[in-house]
This record gives structure tokens, sequence and C-alpha cells, in this order.
């Protein structure tokens, strides 16, 4: 028999590209049925009449910055499990950026047995490339690997001596590690605090070129080319650097490409006056490129959106903008903040849960992002067109640092699932 | 009187009557500044703190003399010195000195954007004495005031900003504000010293000082700030004089009248001859000095005459 059955749900299914009322059965933790016809409803030991919303698979989040070890007071797994699971977010993917770098097997088995502890959706966690994120030696990739690393990345440090890539590459192409790069070219973006422009030149503030970034997938992808590693680009935020990802994907390297949730629906022009809770890495961007993101989503061309969730305390974030702290909260913001796409017609549901959800399960190889008998039943339940005004003090993060705090927003998450068990119900 | 700012952050804030209310008042100070008694009274009672993180001689003895002359009690704190390196922030620094009731708090920060942040949170008149590489307001205030006493007018004017325009507040606030004041400005510079997005400054933009010069009123030149630099923006001191330094020989591009300007300190043969700078005939390098302190007495007058209607309408 199942054990619950959502009725009278928007199905959105990232895989199908379609929205379709129907009912969903959950057992033993998995999905087991879809029902979007007018058969009779099976028997269910619970029943939860989802009351036309929409049900989708649960996020995955491909990027997540907890504190630990290090700076437990910024965020822990307990907290950022509370907030995964208020923004509908089933799957976190955490960053090795922490300090200590998550960079042995050590380490790694800390981080997997805190998350167990703490948090209530399913963590896994990306370890460093290169021992400490110095850039000069690989870390124990194979052993990382067993201990459960799903992915390597040295997170915004760029791993500069094109010897160790080259070598970190191929190593990990031939355990088939999954390697996430920061394209940017170091040397431009040294100091920067804004993308360079006018607005950065009025406010007086160190900038970058947008051309930094198209210069590191550059350099990246011909890495690519060289070791044949498994690539894919943690934040691509500028029109510049779609073509060569476009031609890269059309030679058929193993590449795929991400961007954030900020990049996507805030430009350079929201930091105003010295505003550091829109300080972050990238910077944010003109007009113009956010646009091309938003566009790169719709065609596909950029396969994840992620929150680049990055916790930072109150005293880090109240200094002069230079001297501030990089990185916003995100993980309760993601799925709101994604409407403002779905609202303003610039991407649709289904499309949107493929960058969300489906694309990032697919290139870890987990069997999660998508509504398909048997799949986990990792389940988001929400509605879209639900206005509310954004007030950081009601976050679950130990730390408030988000730029959408007093923003009219729409799109509540409503209920969360992972495996079947509710994690999250908006009161 | 129009003239209905809180605090005085940037030009960027000021409306072109504004600008004109504050030079106006600062063309009484001057007359004042000149007689043998020195003394107004319309800071009396009010206490002025120059909180200077940045080294400065010249912009905080202007400051300090401008508050003075006025009767306000002031007090000069070298901020490098104290309390920041023992790890205070900027805010906890700002809540301290509020805490002592100042009226008027004049500010240098090396970050953009810091007196802003300071001014959030303290309950006096916060002047922007320079942050980073933002804005410098009464440093083109004093070069307007000093424009419209050489030339007769503020509008219309041709002005020529030479050097290191990427690393200058000097040169942002001016820009702002001779553009509110609707003259042209060409901005001369070597493409490593010019900041981004200068296109869209409405500005015009040359790389050669002989092409830029032709015909201009005001040639104001600005310090190399090598202390801002990490490294390589120009090849050498020497080629960079040859190029941009000016000199009788470049100036001669210019109007027969032009005027030549320098915000000071100056580094003599490397943006300007020396001989040139010292020309009486043609420099107003020490006019805009004696500018500054009649137009930071001006600012720091129309902050408190604010302030005071602020508390008068509170009580």
């Amino acid at each position: 028999m199942i054990d619950t059955l959502f009725t009278n749900a928007k199905l959105v299914d990232p895989e199908g590209g379609t929205v379709i009322t129907g009912a969903l059965g959950v057992t033993d933790g998995r999905i087991s049925a879809i029902i979007t016809d007018d058969t009779p409803h099976p028997q269910a030991r619970e029943t939860v009449d989802c009351d036309r919303k929409h049900l989708a698979p649960g996020l995955v989040d491909l990027g997540v910055k907890v504190c630990e070890p290090g700076e437990r007071h910024k965020e822990s797994f307990g907290s950022a499990g509370l907030a995964a699971a208020a923004g509908g977010v089933t799957t976190m993917v955490t960053r090795p950026d922490t300090d200590p770098a998550i960079d042995n097997p050590e380490t790694l088995e800390f981080v997997i047995r805190r998350a167990r502890e703490a948090a209530p959706v399913n963590v896994l966690p990306m370890a460093a490339l290169t021992k400490g994120r110095q850039g000069r030696e690989m870390t124990e990739i194979g052993f990382l690997l067993d201990a459960g690393a799903v992915a390597f990345t040295d997170c915004d440090n760029v791993v500069s001596d094109t010897k160790v890539f080259g070598r970190a590459l191929s190593y990990a192409r031939s355990l088939g590690a999954l390697v996430l790069g920061h394209p940017q070219d170091p040397g431009l973006s040294a100091g920067a605090a804004a993308t360079s422009g006018k607005f950065a030149s009025l406010r007086g503030l160190p900038a970058v070129s947008p051309m930094a970034e198209r210069m590191g997938l550059d350099r990246d992808i011909a890495m690519i080319e060289l070791t044949g590693a498994r690539y894919h680009a943690d934040q691509i935020t500028t029109a510049r650097a779609l073509p060569p990802l476009e031609r890269a994907k059309q030679n058929g390297f193993d590449i795929t490409a991400g961007t954030s949730i900020h990049h996507l629906t805030l430009n350079a022009l929201d930091v105003a006056d010295y505003r550091t809770f829109f300080k972050i890495k990238p910077p944010l961007r003109d007009e113009d490129d956010r646009l091309a993101m938003a566009e790169a989503v719709h065609s596909g061309l950029i396969d994840v959106i992620s929150s680049m969730h990055t916790p930072q305390d109150e005293e880090s974030k109240r200094l002069p903008f230079e001297a501030a702290a990089s990185g916003a909260v995100a993980l309760e913001t993601l799925l709101p903040a994604a409407m403002r796409l779905f609202h303003s017609d610039h991407v649709d549901l289904p499309t949107l849960w493929r960058a969300m959800s489906l694309n990032p399960a697919k290139r870890l190889d987990l069997p999660c992002g998508r509504l398909a008998i048997g799949a986990p039943a990792d389940l988001v339940l929400f509605d879209p067109h639900a206005p509310f005004v954004m007030d950081r003090a009601t976050l679950q993060s130990k730390s408030r640092n988000t730029p959408f705090d007093g923003a009219r927003m729409q799109g509540k998450v409503l209920h969360t699932f992972v495996a079947g068990h509710s994690v999250y119900k908006r009161a | 009187m129009t003239f209905t700012h809180r605090h005085l952050l940037g030009i960027e804030h000021l409306r072109q009557d504004e600008i004109t209310t504050l030079l106006d008042l600062a063309e009484d100070y001057v007359t004042l500044n000149r007689a043998t008694q020195k003394h107004g009274d319309a800071l009396a009672g009010l206490t002025q703190i120059n909180m200077f993180f940045e080294n400065s001689t010249r912009t905080q003895a202007s400051f300090e003399l401008a508050g003075k002359r006025l009767g306000a009690d002031v007090m000069n704190m070298a901020m490098q010195a104290s309390s920041i390196t023992k790890g205070e922030t900027l805010i906890d620094t700002a809540m301290t000195l509020n805490a002592m009731h100042p009226d008027l708090l004049v500010v240098r920060h090396p970050h953009s954007g810091a007196v802003d942040l300071l001014a959030q949170k303290v309950n006096c008149a916060v002047l922007n004495a320079g942050d980073g590489r933002h804005e410098h307001p009464t440093q083109a205030l004093l070069d307007a005031l000093t424009i419209r006493r050489a030339k007769g007018r503020l509008h219309r004017l041709n002005i020529a900003i030479c050097g290191d325009i990427a690393h200058s507040r000097v040169a942002r606030s001016n820009i702002i504000l001779l553009g509110k004041m609707e003259n042209r400005i060409r901005l001369i510079a070597p493409p490593t010293l010019m900041p981004s997005g200068i296109s869209e400054f409405g500005v015009e933009v040359f790389d050669d000082m002989a092409e830029g010069l032709k015909d201009v009123d005001v040639v104001m030149m600005l310090r190399l700030q090598r202390e801002r630099m990490d490294g390589g923006f120009i090849p050498s001191s020497r080629e960079y004089y040859h190029r941009y330094g000016l000199d009788a020989a470049k100036l001669a591009y210019a109007k027969p009248d032009a005027i030549v300007m320098h915000p000071g300190p100056m580094n003599r043969g490397v943006e300007i001859d020396g001989t040139l700078a010292d020309d009486i005939n043609r420099s107003v390098i020490q006019d805009q000095v004696e500018m500054g302190v009649a137009v930071r007495m001006a600012a720091m007058d129309l902050l408190a005459r604010n302030q005071r209607a602020l508390q008068g309408g509170a009580a």
C-alpha cells in the first residue's frame, strides 16, 4: 500500500517539461505512483491534499557553504539544514572553503558525521582540489572519493599554476571525479569589489573587467581539452563567457556550467550606496549580463542555478564596501527569487527545475531531481504566486546577510519532504 | 537660503543652487579671513572633531583653522595611531565619538564609502574630507570658488582635468560639480590612469596633452598618487613628465589667459613644472589653499544652521 498520496497537485516535471494536475504516491521513501488521468486514486495510509499548489522535486543546491569546521557561529549544519528545508532544498552539496579547508579524508568524515547528526536534509560534501586550497599540491582525491566527496573544487581560489591544475584534472579524470572550476583570471580580479564600468568608477570601487571571467573560462576549456576531465564551471555571470562555453559544449567536452541566483535577479546598480549585503563574488554585473544569463538558463546553455549560499556575520559586513566580506545567504530565498524569472516570463517552471534540481542531480549521478517512479521522494510543495515581503529576521540561517531584505517577493515554500518525510511545514 | 542637507558627503547629492549658495557664503568668509580680526561666531559653542584615517596635513589644517575661526572647539584625532590598530571597527569608533556629543565630524578614510557608512551611525553633521577614490567635496567646492573668482563665472568654461584620474577622488568630485554647473570637461590621461566606463561620464577623453589642452580656460592638474598604485600604471616618472607633465610649452596650447590649478601636494617635475607652478600670472594654486579655508567655513556654517533648525524643530 502507498504510504503517502499527494492529491490535487500541480506536478512540475523537469524531465517531461510539463506542469500537470494529478496525484503522486510515495512508498518507502520513493515515488511509487504518478496519476495524471481520471483513474481512481489507490489506497494510501495518509493523504495530503495539495489544494492545487505546485509539487516539484526538491532543489539540489550545488555550492552551499556551511561554516563547519571553523566558523560555526556563522552557520552550522543544524542551522543550514533548517534553512535548506525551509527553502525547499532537499540536497545541499557543500563547499570545502571552510577554515581549515576540507582537504583530507579525516576532515571530510567529520563533516559527514556532523551533517548526519544535525541536518534534516541530504548533505553531500565536496572536497578541495588542492591542499589547503593553496593551488600547489593536489589533495588525496582517491581517498576523498572513497570517503564520500562528490566533487572537487578550490572554490573561489583559482588554481593559477596551470601545471598543478592540469595534473589535478588528469588525476581526477582517471578516477572519474568531477572538478568544479571558478572561471576568473586571478590577476585581473585581484582586489576587485565591483564590476568595472561607470557605476564602479563613480563609487570609487576597485573593479574587475567582465573579460576576466572569459579569460578564466578560456583557460579552463583548454585544460579540459588537454586532460579530458569532467568539469563544471561554478558560476558563469557574463555574456562574454557564453560563446566559448557554447563552443566547448559543441566540441563534445565534458563541461557544464552554473550561475548564481543573485546574478540572475540583481545587477551592479543594486549596490547603490555601498550596500555590503550586495557584495558577492564574482561581483554583480550589468543588466545586459543579467538578461543574457536568464536567456542562457532558458536555452539550457547554463545548466545549473545555485544559491551560492555564503553566510557572513554582521561584523564582517558592517565595514566599508572594499573591506567587507563577500557572499550572501540564499538557501531560503533561492526558490522565491527564481520565481522572479518565472513571473517575468524569462524561464518556465519545468526549465527552472531542470536547472535547480534535475541537472545538478544528473551531474553528480544522483537519483533525485525528477518526478519518476523509483526516484527518492524528495519533494517541495510551493505556491509560486503567494506574495510576501522578505524580512531577514525570519531566516533560519545563523547569518542573515541576504540582499533581499525588505524586497517584495512571490513564491512561498509550503512543505518540504526528504525521502517522503516532512522536514518543513509552513505554519 | 537653499541648502537643506544634514551632511556633506559628496557633490553628487548637491543641486546647482545649493552649490551657488555655498560659494556665495564662502565669499563672505574670504573677506573675513583677509581682515585683521578674523573671528566669526557661527560655530560658537559647537564641538568639531577631525578624524583622519589617512595622512593629511593640508586638509586637516584647513578644516581646523576653519572651525577655530568660527568659534568651534576643535579636536584632531590621528586615527592611524589610535584604536584602528587595536582592531576596533570603524563603526565602533564612530559610536564612541558620537557618545561625546560632537556637532561636526570631519572624516577622511582610505576606503570609498566609509564616510557614508559612518554618517549613518552618528547623530551629528558629517563632512567628507575624502573617502578612498570616491569623493572629496570640499576640494571641488574650493576649486569652483577659485575658478569663479579668476574667470568671473562658473559656467560655459572649457576645463581640462589632467593626470591620475583613476585614483583621484578630487577628479570625481570636480567632474560632478563642473558638470552640474554646465561646463565642458575634458579628461587627459594615459589610458592606464583613466577609470573604466569613462565614456559614459559626459566628458571628452584625450590621451594627448596638446590635443586635450587646445583652447581650454582652466587646466586642473592632479597629483600622481603613487601610494594608491600597485605598480605598473606608467613606465617611469620621467616619461610621464615628458608626455603629461604641465610645462610652459604644453600650456601654450591652452587659451592665453588659462589658469593652472593643482590640489596639492605637488610632485614638482612629475606632473607639473616647478617654475610654472610658482608663476603668479598663471598659477592659482595658492588661491586654492586660501579658498579652501573659506569654503570649509561656509560648509560647516550651513550644516550647523541646518542642525540647529533640526534640533529646534524637534524640541
